[in-house]
């Protein structure tokens, strides 16, 4: 059963199979019998798992012990902004009128989704200072995807077939290159200069007549906020190219500047970072695109608006929309609405504009805080005052510990590493957010720890090699896995079949 | 309401530490015409205030639970979703983890997804499976690029059948604005009662991918093995879009044939949630594991010698490969995974059959007892599972006003997506449909017919 040969600590849903067993079973039919399609239509067998209730609840509990959440404790994941997650939202967004409305229902039997669409749609837009909001990408990937479309939309509206070229920094994230490849587009990266702003004089070298446009995360990668922001977008405009804004860092940026203002043509945000979505161990995540006046014709379709005015008496009727050039449908229905959007809904409604402004000034606090105690320690390559992250090198001079040895060793301080080797400018990035939603005493906690091993590092390095030590599993073989590829499992009697 | 654990004093020692005055201090970077805007927005509700705000919009809503009988489908279904399912969603170490990178302290994350790949991989049959996409339609668009990827960009044209979900061709389309493809087969003025035969004839050696739909959009049960074959014949590969809950009762995609076999796996304990977030499934064979997108759970063992899981093959992804990389995706549907898990384990190999077989059964029985009323009929005669063209006397719109003004949402109706449809109604009928509800469906109906 056990291919790769490890000692099993919690069977897996087949192993747990025994033939025969029942879980939730369904009432008889109602209806007169219908004879089943013709045999060679059918399946054979169902290799399938089959198991009481009870089995089922216990694996997977046993299962969710395995795991670290924000739940659980400090989650200083820079650039994924692991904010706590408020209880309120798991309520509203499974209340039944928002549970059991099917996508292609008529439009006046679902007003109040439609009305809650409409109102994020707008919240989102003052927020951003955009001017058309698509609640449609599923993530923010699927957002920036969406955001490059619209830059190719653009330009071929205009017959400017010359702009193949996509300016992004090289503290950007990894999805801004891969979007762009998607359709075609050559990366041209920009090195950032010392005090981690984009090279001004590399931009003036690469902006030209075949500049699609630049894709840039401001606060960037390294936590910094751009000081010459305006002289960028400028430039990247004059030459005919539209300004993207990376929206993973906009937790540093609620009610202190918005986007739109700056100049930039298209963001997306990512409501499970900076709106409080649960990230749910990797999505759904949910990643509307905000864009200026000269974009909006070319926003997915469908859109939320107004279909039939109202007047003193009537509320209007709000439906779907399709802008004049639209790139097209990003996924099948309306995007993430039960799980993203009710949830962003309910976190905004409940902190109005002071609410917002809030949360950055103490995600700004926070993590300035955090550079401060560890400064010394640890060195802080771009050192100034940070947004809501900030990236310190995890190695020492004469030490051969590495980044990934302190983020280990964090575990068996009941910590969760931050994001490290990442950005990749920096030498043994660890890159660290702490959010607003941390206090001063799990700081102080986590600064400490971090300089405990810092001392460990020199004294008994050993005990950073071996780590994590109290954690349930302990670092993983990673090379068995990509040559081995043992990628499912079957039910035990399947099992020297299939394999 | 705030959600900020720091107080007064507490900020002003840390501002005292990082050596500036005041919180606005901290944002001298930021062009100062720009700085500080007055937001406009409603001021800040308390949970109390929010939670009956929330619940007030949700009740503005006609639902299908309390309020409608419905027989909607078309690519999202009203299935029962054991309560178990959402116990286990709602444990915070599953719903507030991130994506598993740190796999120490992420094994429950990282075995629930590589169980749900099993899972999948042994109800298509396929040999591989990703930890999952957006929805159904992403999915499909990514078997386009996964087949682009093949064949080097080599070969361009992906044939279509026309009774793929329509906006799942729509999304094709837009991720394929760049690609430069040639589309054959996807036109809504097809002869929609010929089988996949007719595909046949448009592959040919410039083919990279043939998308079929199982069963196809209209509900019905074709066996593509000969379509296959034929494609294959050409050098093309297959993609099939299938509906798990039928995957349950009928033959596989692999037993026909199937390169790729995604779909929408929302029927698979997901609520229907007004459109999302559902969860997309992507299986495919292991050859072409190094092109496909998305996560990947591999199993593995730990320095201590315990089985354990981690990502696998990530040299394929956006972090490492940037712009020559598979696709940007980076998140997957991971809780909803997980949901479709517990969804598949609770009712196991015994519930689920249970759940197809009364699907099947009732739409049968709805289809049997609307085909007797005049004017109406079925509009195909070949095998179908839980959904069904219904012909009506007039256009479909009108009927479906007619039944919502009884409290029924009659189906989905089929004329915008084919102009040949007008008077169609795709109905869906799951083992939420009592035979109540059935019957009261022809009733109305058959009243409407004599009116």
């Amino acid at each position: 059963m056990n291919k790769t040969g490890g000692t099993i600590v919690e069977p897996t849903i087949f192993e747990l199979s025994s033939p025969g067993r029942l879980g939730v079973t369904m009432p008889a039919s109602d209806v007169p019998e219908t004879a089943l399609p013709p045999k060679h239509l059918l399946r054979s067998e169902l290799p399938l798992p089959e198991l009481a209730e009870v089995d089922v609840v216990r694996h997977y509990m046993r299962l969710s012990k395995f795991n670290y959440s924000v739940d659980d404790g400090f989650y200083p994941l820079g650039s994924c902004t692991m904010k706590y997650n408020p209880k309120i939202n798991e309520d509203t967004c499974r209340l039944p009128g928002f549970l059991y409305t099917h996508p292609l229902q008529p439009i006046e039997t679902v007003q109040g989704n439609l009305v809650l669409m409409f109102e994020l749609q707008e919240w989102l837009k003052e927020i951003s200072g955009f001017a058309g909001i698509t609640l449609q990408p599923a993530a923010g990937a699927h957002g920036e995807f969406t955001g490059v479309l619209m830059m190719h939309a653009y330009h071929k509206s205009r017959n400017d077939s010359k702009r193949t070229k996509i300016l992004i920094p090289d503290a950007a994230h990894g999805t801004n290159p891969a979007s762009a490849g998607m359709l075609g587009m050559s990366v041209l990266t920009i090195p950032s200069d010392a005090r981690g702003n984009v090279d001004l004089k590399a931009l003036t070298a690469a902006c030209d007549d075949t500049v699609v446009g630049m894709m840039l995360t401001n606060p960037n990668t390294l936590g910094m906020f751009d000081e010459n922001i305006e002289k960028v977008v400028k430039m990247v405009k004059d030459c005919g190219g539209i300004m993207y804004a990376d929206g993973a860092n906009l937790n540093a940026l609620l009610g202190i500047v918005r986007p739109g203002d700056l100049g930039f043509d298209i963001m997306h945000f990512n409501l499970h970072k900076t709106f409080s979505v649960p990230h749910g161990g990797g999505g759904p995540g949910s990643g509307p695109v905000g864009v200026s006046q000269r974009l909006l014709d070319f926003l997915p379709s469908p859109l939320v608006g107004i279909v039939e005015e109202g007047d003193d008496d009537i509320e209007p009727l709000y439906g779907f929309i399709t802008p004049k050039q639209s790139i097209g449908r990003m996924k099948a229905f309306h995007g993430h609405f039960g799980g993203g959007l009710v949830r962003a809904y309910t976190y905004i409604s409940m902190h109005g504009p002071d609410g917002l402004k809030d949360i950055s000034q103490y995600a700004v606090l926070n993590a300035n805080y955090l550079q401060a105690r560890l400064r010394g320690t640890y060195k802080i390559p771009y050192d100034r005052i940070c947004m809501h992250e900030f990236v310190a090198e995890g190695s020492f001079e004469g030490s051969d510990i590495r980044a990934l040895d302190i983020a280990k060793r964090l575990m068996d301080y009941n910590f969760h590493p931050p994001t490290n080797y990442f950005p990749l400018i920096v030498h043994e990035a660890l890159m660290i957010e702490p959010t607003e939603t941390e206090n001063k005493d799990t700081l102080d906690r986590f600064a400490e720890a971090l300089i405990k091993i810092a001392e460990e590092a020199k004294s008994q390095p050993e005990l950073l090699h071996n780590a994590p030590h109290i954690t349930p599993f302990g670092r993983m073989d990673e090379v068995k896995a990509a040559r081995e590829l043992v990628l499912c499992c079957w039910l035990p009697e399947n099992y020297e079949t299939m394999k | 309401m705030t959600y900020i654990p720091i107080s007064p004093n507490e900020r002003d020692a840390m501002l005292q530490t990082v050596g500036v005055k005041s919180l606005d201090d901290l944002f001298d970077a930021v062009p100062k015409k720009h700085r500080f805007p007055e937001l406009d927005l409603p001021p800040a509700l308390t949970e109390m205030e929010a939670a009956s705000l929330l619940s007030e919009m949700a009740n503005t809503n006609e639902n299908v639970r309390e309020h409608l009988i419905s027989f909607l489908g078309a690519g999202a279904y009203n299935h029962y979703v054991p309560s178990v399912v959402d116990h286990m969603l709602r444990r915070g170490e599953f719903y507030t983890a991130y994506t598993p990178y740190q796999p120490e302290i992420s094994q429950g994350t990282l075995q629930a997804i590589f169980e749900y790949q099993s899972l999948m991989t042994n109800l298509t049959g396929m040999e591989v499976s990703n930890a999952s996409h957006y929805d159904g339609a992403t999915a499909t668009a990514e078997a386009v690029n996964l087949a682009f990827a093949q064949f080097r960009g080599k070969r361009k044209k992906i044939v279509m059948s026309p009774t793929v979900h329509p906006q799942y061709r729509e999304v094709i389309r837009t991720y394929s604005q760049g690609m430069g493809l040639e589309e054959a087969g996807n036109d809504a003025t097809a002869d929609l009662e010929v089988g996949p035969e007719a595909l046949t004839s448009l592959i040919d050696e410039s083919t990279m991918l043939v998308v079929v739909q199982y069963p196809d959009f209209f509900g019905r049960i074709h066996d593509y093995t000969k379509l296959i074959e034929d494609a294959h014949a050409k050098g093309a590969l297959v993609c099939m879009v299938a509906n798990p809950t039928a995957l349950l009762m009928l033959k596989t995609p692999a037993e026909m044939g199937a390169d790729i076999v995604v779909g929408e796996a929302q029927p698979f304990g997901i609520p229907l949630w007004y459109g999302g977030p559902y969860l997309g499934f992507f299986t495919t064979k292991k050859s072409y594991v190094h092109k496909m997108a998305g996560r990947l759970i591999g199993e593995t063992v730990d320095n201590r010698g315990q089985r354990a899981y981690v990502l696998t093959l990530t040299s394929r992804e956006q972090h490492i490969k940037r712009e020559r990389a598979t696709s940007n995706i980076c998140t997957n549907q991971g809780l909803l995974a997980l949901a479709s898990a517990v969804y598949m384990s609770v009712l196991g190999k015994t519930g689920l059959q249970q759940v197809a077989n009364l699907c099947y059964q009732k739409a049968h029985y709805a289809a049997g007892e609307l085909s007797k009323i005049d004017g109406f009929g079925l509009c195909f005669s070949e095998p179908f599972f839980h959904e069904f063209v219904l012909c009506c006397p007039k256009p479909a719109s009108e009927v479906n006003e007619y039944l919502l003004e009884h409290g029924i949402f009659g189906g989905y109706a089929l004329g915008n997506d084919y102009p040949s449809l007008e008077n169609h109604i795709l109905v869906a009928v799951t083992e939420m449909n009592s035979k109540r509800e059935i019957d009261t469906l022809v009733e109305v109906l058959k009243e409407m017919s004599h009116e």
